[in-house]
């Protein structure tokens, strides 16, 4: 409801800040992302920013280090299945044993135990696998609170939600408060991430943007993407 | 006594030179566990004390990376039509700049674990990327990537990608923006003012 009041105001904001022409051609709805991302930037200044930095100062880094493996943990089911969609039965098999592993020894996935034992933790979603099977980007789309994607990467999104045991959770009401604290726990790790976006970059819309279609394609290609050669003239 | 002397001199300049050749991996794995080792024993550092991070980036790693390259290599095609004075001023604020983010970014390096990857080098290879794994417990490790050049003045750095992201290619795409709409000045000018900027700023911490 609040969102739906906010988007006259956001294609406002987009409007008022479209590009100057000559844009970069991944990113041909700059002006709509740009205001989402003010928009972003905004609520997360105002709330999510200092509930993490208040989440930071007052865990210890032991117990941090345990919420991170425990929502981690909860992933590798799901990353394993789009392994196993991108045709690396190893690296699915890896991923469940993983879990296995970390969900008893680690104790429910508190302790990350498998990665000691020479068992990786992989990086997979489905945008993921769409992109192995040659789906392209499509435009990069700026989303309400979730920050930086692509066409592609939102539409798989809703599938990856119901792979997703906390937001499957039930009742609704532990659901809610672990997607919570998920979010504030996600966003306290990027807490050094985002002092170094905002001191590092001139305009920190084009350097996300960059830093996002780098990271991506490099999550696609699993760490090894190919060598991108100049153009035949 | 002029003898010994002399002989002195010619081993000391022998271990200069080889120095000199220390190959590329090799050079990142000392440069990277000298660093910790100080950041790990010295209390201002954990705590982000910024003007003494940046003094020991300045001694310990600026060194080692081939700062015009790299200036060079973010500006892009625009470099060529740069003047000399331009390009002195484009050096010296991209150094600035990097100085201050790495800076801000060390205080977030202590007791990770680092696996270094050997490089296989060919006796004429001049060019090598070295990777090195940071390994933290429930993530995936993130991978750093050093693109080094041999100089005479041994290997040096001009790229770094973390987890894939090349500093350089981020900063083409923004420089590249700007140089369109105001000019190689003008990007002089906006390096300088976000120098400034940060400039302000005590330390490092949170």
């Amino acid at each position: 409801m609040i969102c739906r009041a906010l988007l006259p105001a956001l294609v406002l904001a987009a409007a008022g800040c479209a590009s100057t022409g000559g844009g970069d051609p991944r990113d041909p709805l700059e002006g709509w992302n740009r205001g989402v991302y003010a928009f972003n930037d905004a609520a997360d200044a105002a709330v999510l920013k200092p509930v993490a930095e208040a989440y930071r100062t007052v865990t210890p880094e032991a117990l941090r280090e345990a919420v991170r493996n425990f929502f981690n943990n909860l992933d590798d089911l799901w990353i394993g299945t789009n392994n196993l969609l991108q045709g690396k039965p190893a690296d699915a098999f890896s991923d469940w044993m993983r879990f296995a592993v970390n969900s008893t020894f680690g104790i429910l996935g508190l302790f990350d135990v498998a990665s000691r034992g020479q068992l990786e933790k992989h990086n997979e979603d489905l945008g993921q696998t769409l992109a192995r099977w040659g789906v392209g980007d499509g435009p990069y789309l700026m989303l309400p609170f979730l920050g930086p994607s692509t066409t592609r990467d939102t539409a798989a999104l809703p599938v990856d939600w119901l792979a997703d045991p906390v937001l499957t959770a039930r009742p609704i009401a532990l659901r809610n408060s672990l997607t919570a604290f998920r979010f504030v726990e996600r966003r306290a790790d990027l807490l050094d991430a985002s002092r170094t976006l905002e001191e590092a970059s001139l305009d920190r819309y084009v350097f996300l943007r960059e830093s996002f279609f780098q990271r991506r394609r490099n999550l696609i290609y699993d760490g090894r993407p190919p060598r991108e050669r100049p153009p035949v003239e | 006594m002029k003898r010994i002397l002399a002989i002195a001199a010619l081993s000391l300049a022998a271990a200069a030179s080889q120095a000199q050749i220390t190959p590329p991996d090799e050079l990142v794995k000392n440069v990277m566990l000298d660093i910790q080792g100080i950041i790990v024993t010295d209390k201002d550092l954990r705590s982000g004390d910024r003007e003494k991070t940046i003094g020991l980036i300045e001694q310990k790693a600026l060194p080692h990376f081939n700062q015009v390259g790299m200036t060079a290599l973010a500006v892009g095609v625009h470099w060529r039509k740069a003047t000399p004075e331009q390009k002195q001023r484009l050096v010296e604020e991209f150094r600035t700049l990097i100085l201050r983010t790495y800076a801000s970014s060390l205080s977030a390096f202590g007791d990770q674990k680092f696996e270094f990857r050997p490089v296989k080098l060919a006796p004429e290879q001049d060019d090598a990327t070295v990777q090195v794994r940071v390994l933290q417990s429930g993530s995936q490790p993130i991978l750093l990537e050093y693109d080094m050049q041999k100089t005479p003045g041994g290997w040096k750095c001009y790229d770094v990608r973390i987890a894939g992201i090349s500093l350089v290619v981020n900063y083409r795409t923004e420089f590249g923006i700007i140089v369109r709409d105001k000019g190689i000045d003008g990007l002089i000018d906006a390096l300088a003012t976000k120098n400034k900027s940060l400039e302000g700023r005590g330390s490092a911490g949170k």
